[in-house]
């Protein structure tokens, strides 16, 4: 019978012992960090951290939407420096998730997967991304004068 | 590079019964955010420090309502299905990861709901 097959197997599994002390396929702790699994660990998070940063967009969206008044008050929070902070993260998690894509995209197509092209494009993300993130808002706060969004 | 197997011809396209439809909406959706997040954050760039009567005045603009309401959908899609995958592997208890997959698709869609009310709202003079 079928039955008496998968009772078996269930047994042994269930014999005490049988399920301690086997050795557990390593994870995260046991691996030096290399820059291509940090850069895909940053890619997760700041994929989850924009899930979230969808409501600060939606929320300007919906205050620009809801009159003057509650757009100033809105843009007025954003403009502190907590509110500022979170936009220049927001920025970068958008940056870093964006070039991180394009890589993807590199390596979607089975290009770039030797060492040292890895190296280079794990730190490439990180050093355009950053770039990219320190220019726009040099240019922002230059151009608009300082905290006021 | 090939990594086809005599498996491409299998009827019932795997386990999941949906093939590469996740990979491939990813990419797609992944591709159209790249092109729709430049021009938001250009957007967002240009009004920097903007009144309420500017950021309407643009909003209002077709050619800059479009490609936003674009990007929410394209947005939505693509996080749905990212935060999926997430949910996926660090949620193994059955009715926790359900409940939180219906979350994620309720989140995805009211979030892209209502900017889209937004956009259109001021769009149409609301």
């Amino acid at each position: 019978m079928a039955d008496a097959g998968k009772q078996t197997m269930a047994d042994a599994n269930a014999k005490a012992g049988s399920q301690a002390a086997r050795p557990l396929s390593p994870h995260l702790q046991i691996y030096k960090p290399e820059v291509n699994m940090v850069m895909s660990i940053l890619h997760r998070i700041t994929g989850s951290a924009l899930y979230l940063g969808t409501l600060l967009l939606v929320w300007v969206l919906t205050a620009a939407a809801t009159g003057p008044e509650y757009f100033a008050y809105v843009t007025g929070l954003l403009g502190t420096w907590p509110g500022l902070i979170v936009l220049f993260g927001y920025t970068w998690a958008l940056l870093h998730h964006l070039v991180g894509g394009l890589r993807h995209f590199i390596w979607d197509s089975g290009h770039g997967f030797d060492l040292k092209t890895i190296d280079v494009l794990s730190w490439g993300t990180l050093a355009v991304s950053t770039l990219l993130t320190l220019a726009i808002w040099g240019y922002v706060l230059l151009s608009a004068g300082g905290a006021d969004l | 590079m090939t990594m086809r197997t005599p498996l491409k011809t299998v009827r019932g396209l795997g386990s999941a019964k949906e093939g590469a439809d996740h990979f491939w909406l990813q990419r797609v959706t992944g591709a159209a955010n790249a092109l729709l997040a430049t021009f938001a954050i250009g957007l967002g760039v240009h009004l920097a420090g903007a009144d309420h009567g500017e950021v309407t005045a643009t909003l209002k603009h077709p050619l800059v309502a479009l490609p936003l309401l674009l990007f929410l959908v394209s947005a939505a899609l693509h996080m749905r299905i990212g935060m999926q995958v997430v949910i996926e592997d660090y949620v193994h208890a059955e009715g926790a990861k359900i409940a939180l997959l219906m979350l994620n698709t309720f989140f995805a869609i009211a979030v892209a709901a209502a900017g889209i009310l937004s956009i259109l709202k001021i769009s149409f003079g609301g």
